[in-house]
């Protein structure tokens, strides 16, 4: 089905209304809007806004701030508070603002676990707030809604998909996303892709992680996938002892992915192999379809190819982290790109059609876990740093150098931007049963703290790092990702609770705010009455800025 | 993102205290509102003793030989059954009896062929269920055969090593002269001879001890000394040593900003140790008793 059958499939009547599907289509800036997880489904982060850019980001100073208040308790004067839920409990946790903020016709649609607020975009006052009444799960954090016309979706962490009216914060369908008994958690922000809303749900308990495709007005699911095999006969399943192994694989599917129209793949990085540390049950394999890069496609729910990235972790490090897609010349022919850099220190630049590898690189410099790379580009895992009854030093700590905060990249630059920590932690072997440990367990991890905090300005060409910008003192956050403009301008907060704009080309700080707490997510860009905003979060409060 | 789980869970932890705090003051919430920490995967209540009985006795005879003791998975190849989605979701014995009477399809994932058929009564099946859902479940699945010490290195090559990369600022006879009996456990000690300070943890008193220290150097030469406050790229603060609170902006390089960490010389050594050399030096130290 071509992405115009796709679209003319939305009943008339819904696609006058809110956000169509065809906008996200468009690039980041050629509207005023940020309407999904990374601006636009390329998850560049790059918007081609200019207003605010290296010679006006000086005037860049504060509209407003907004603090949001979790639970039913705190009501706004002139906001719609609406309360649903599955469970009892309202939990206590203050808001913390870890995800994408939707940015449509000028209102903002902001998420924390089990709480979604509409704001108006020109001052920060609240429209509506939903509290979810909770049955449990991991309240980790949220990485933001989905939007398709005036519907928004969001996961809560005891694994409900709520449809809300984006008017009135009001719930249209509730959908459970899996068995909350099999201990899984959700976290995910919902991407819209014509029809289909992709939702990952994730568990730290050895059940496979899933993407789920659900229809948008009546929330049936419309395919599942699954990152390890699940049947006989399944592809894969030769790199795993058996199939019970396979079926209790991992691969979670924490963070959201990037989509090309074009091809119809949806490109997602896949969680570690479970148990994470211990290789008992899960032998001696590559683990797939695990720490990889995968592209789906989105009709079908089938795999196109994959790329593993990390084959046969053994230290928790996902490659969850959103690929990035992109065209751009190599050895002077175009090509159609996309990018990782990924939890364990390695950057990878593939094509996005085949899986093609093209270029890989280490850009976490003290990582010391792989004997080198091989020659599909692959780090190769050295059997030595898994973990030690004496303890292994290891770099990086479980962290990894990267995380789920989002990469940039800048097509007029043609660097990725990366927010990166060199740490060491001991790792330290706690059971030696045979058969390992389950989850987590099975080793005790022991900081010996940070060594570095940066940002890595990696070349597209050779996967390579051309420049870092290091923080004078080591930080244990990521600043919670980056941002990229025309205006060639990178933002990012930093590890000491400034909002910093960089020189996109050089990483020369050309601006700077202190807010006085870490920067919590990664920060962005819309436009209202024609003025180019900066938005911002830190915990619970949100920064919008403008040139005044 | 599961680092962050930690930093979650020591939240929840803080959140139950603050909770029972308030509990004794009349500042805690209103009564009746149902606002708290939330467990995010309670534990499954517990099964009568009498119902564990019956369930151990019925698992032992039919299950264990494939599926171990512990329900952890066997020699002769049965999976484990804790983590299995029937178990778990299983709340009565009725999936449990479903399965075992055509254990076949999708849902069986044993290694072997063939796998047993059993036609269980609904309470067998409910015992044996409650026996195995019993067994504590959690993704941080705690060490059941730990290694017996930590102390795996060589005694003597630590000592060489410790004489060779470490002696010119620390001496056994010195400030190291009974450290493992100061630090009595091994692995504490390990860690703490790897990096003795870490601030906001257990090497915190000793962070406050030995703190970074920072000199300022102005355009017009002038030096400014003292405690490193923080620094980033736009303003570095320290305190000087008569107490004195200074902070200064920073456009680049200036003004010329140096700082002194005396763990510097810990960290550069991480890129540098063996886990050999690390595992020796803990062995020689744990004889400086």
């Amino acid at each position: 089905m071509t992405r115009l059958s796709l679209l003319i499939a939305v009943p008339a009547l819904l696609a006058a209304q809110g956000l169509d599907p065809s906008e996200l289509v468009k690039p980041l800036g050629s509207t005023d809007n940020w309407p999904i997880y990374g601006g636009d489904y390329s998850g560049k982060r790059y918007s081609s806004l200019k207003q605010i850019n290296k010679e006006t980001v000086k005037d860049l100073s504060l509209a407003w701030s907004a603090r949001l208040v979790t639970g039913s308790q705190d009501s706004k004067a002139g906001s719609n508070l609406v309360v649903g839920g599955i469970g009892e409990m309202e939990a206590t946790a203050s808001a913390n603002v870890k995800g994408s903020i939707l940015a449509v016709d000028g209102t903002l649609y902001v998420s924390a676990p089990d709480n979604a607020w509409a704001l108006d975009a020109r001052d920060g006052h609240e429209l509506w707030h939903y509290v979810w009444k909770t049955r449990g799960g991991t309240h980790i954090g949220n990485r933001g809604l989905g939007m398709w016309h005036n519907r928004l979706y969001m996961e809560t962490p005891d694994d409900v998909l709520l449809c809300l009216d984006a008017k009135t914060g009001k719930e249209i369908w509730r959908k459970e996303l899996v068995d909350f008994d099999l201990q899984y958690f959700s976290t995910a922000a919902p991407i819209v892709v014509g029809n289909h809303i992709l939702v990952g749900t994730g568990n730290d308990l050895d059940a496979p992680g899933m993407l789920q495709s659900f229809d948008p007005e009546t929330g049936n699911v419309q395919w599942k996938f699954y990152a390890v095999p699940m049947r006989k006969g399944d592809s894969g399943l030769e790199s795993w002892a058996n199939l019970d192994a396979a079926r209790h694989g991992g691969g979670n599917m924490w963070v959201p992915g990037a989509y090309d129209p074009e091809s119809h793949l949806y490109y997602v990085g896949t969680g570690n192999p479970t148990p994470a540390y211990t290789t008992g049950t899960r032998g001696e394999g590559d683990n797939l379809y695990t720490c990889s890069v995968v592209a789906i496609n989105v009709d079908t729910g089938k795999l196109a190819w994959y790329y593993q990235t990390s084959p046969h972790d053994t230290h928790d490090w996902d490659s969850a982290q959103t690929p990035v897609i992109f065209d751009a010349p190599i050895n002077g022919r175009m090509r159609k790109l996309v990018m990782q850099a990924a939890r364990n220190g390695y950057a990878f630049t593939l094509d996005r059609l085949t899986g093609e590898f093209i270029a890989s690189s280490k850009f976490g410099e003290t990582a010391n876990w792989s004997k080198g790379i091989n020659a599909k580009g692959q780090p190769v895992r050295d059997p030595g740093k898994d973990f030690d009854a004496g303890g292994a030093l290891v770099s990086p700590a479980n962290q990894g150098v990267t995380n789920w905060p989002p990469p940039a990249f800048n097509p007029e630059t043609g660097l990725l931007y990366v927010p990166s920590i060199d740490a060491y932690a001991m790792y330290y072997l706690t059971e030696t049963d045979p058969r390992g440990a389950m989850g987590l367990g099975g080793k005790e991890e022991i900081s010996l703290g940070t060594v570095r905090s940066y940002i890595s300005a990696i070349d597209y060409k050779t996967a390579k790092v051309v420049w870092r910008h290091v923080y004078p003192t080591p930080g244990g956050n990521l600043g919670n990702g980056m941002l990229t403009t025309g205006g060639g301008l990178l933002f990012a907060g930093d590890v000491a609770g400034n909002i910093v704009g960089y020189d996109a080309t050089t990483g020369k700080p050309l601006w700077h705010s202190y807010l006085g707490s870490n920067i919590s997510n990664a920060p962005e860009t819309y436009r209202v009455d024609r003025l180019q905003y900066l938005l911002v979060a830190a915990g619970d409060t949100l920064y919008a800025f403008v040139l005044n | 993102m599961k680092r962050e789980i930690k930093i979650a869970a020591t939240l929840l932890a803080g959140l139950l205290a603050s909770s029972a705090a308030a509990q004794q003051s009349n500042s805690g919430p209103p009564r009746g509102f149902d606002r708290g920490p939330v467990a995010a995967f309670p534990a499954r209540p517990k099964a009568p003793a009498d119902v564990l009985a019956r369930g151990k006795a019925a698992y032992d005879t039919n299950c264990a030989s494939c599926h171990g003791a512990d329900a952890r998975g066997g020699e002769r190849g049965g999976n484990n059954l804790l983590r299995s989605d029937i178990t778990m979701k299983d709340s009565d014995g009725s999936l449990l009896r479903q399965f075992l009477l055509n254990p076949t399809g999708a849902e069986h994932t044993g290694v072997r062929e063939g796998p047993q058929k059993f036609d269980l009564s609904a309470q067998q099946a409910a015992d044996i269920s409650a026996y195995i859902r019993n067994f504590p479940l959690s993704s941080r699945d705690p060490g059941r055969m730990r290694p017996p010490t930590i102390v795996v290195g060589d005694a003597k090559a630590g000592e060489a090593y410790f004489g060779a990369k470490c002696g010119s600022c620390h001496s056994a006879t010195g400030d190291l002269k009974g450290v493992a009996a100061r630090i009595s456990d091994a692995r504490t000690l390990q860690q703490t001879w790897l990096m003795p300070i870490l601030p906001g943890r257990a090497g915190g008193a000793r962070a406050a001890a030995h703190p970074v220290t920072v000199t300022v150097t102005q355009p017009d030469g002038t030096k400014v000394e003292g405690t490193l406050g923080r620094i980033d790229d736009f303003i570095v603060t320290l305190t000087e040593a008569d107490g004195t609170n200074r902070s200064f902006r920073r456009d680049g390089d200036v003004p010329k900003v140096e700082l002194h960490d005396p763990m510097q010389q810990h960290r550069d050594l991480l890129s540098v140790y063996t886990d050999r050399d690390i595992h020796n030096v803990t062995a020689y130290l744990a004889t400086l008793k």
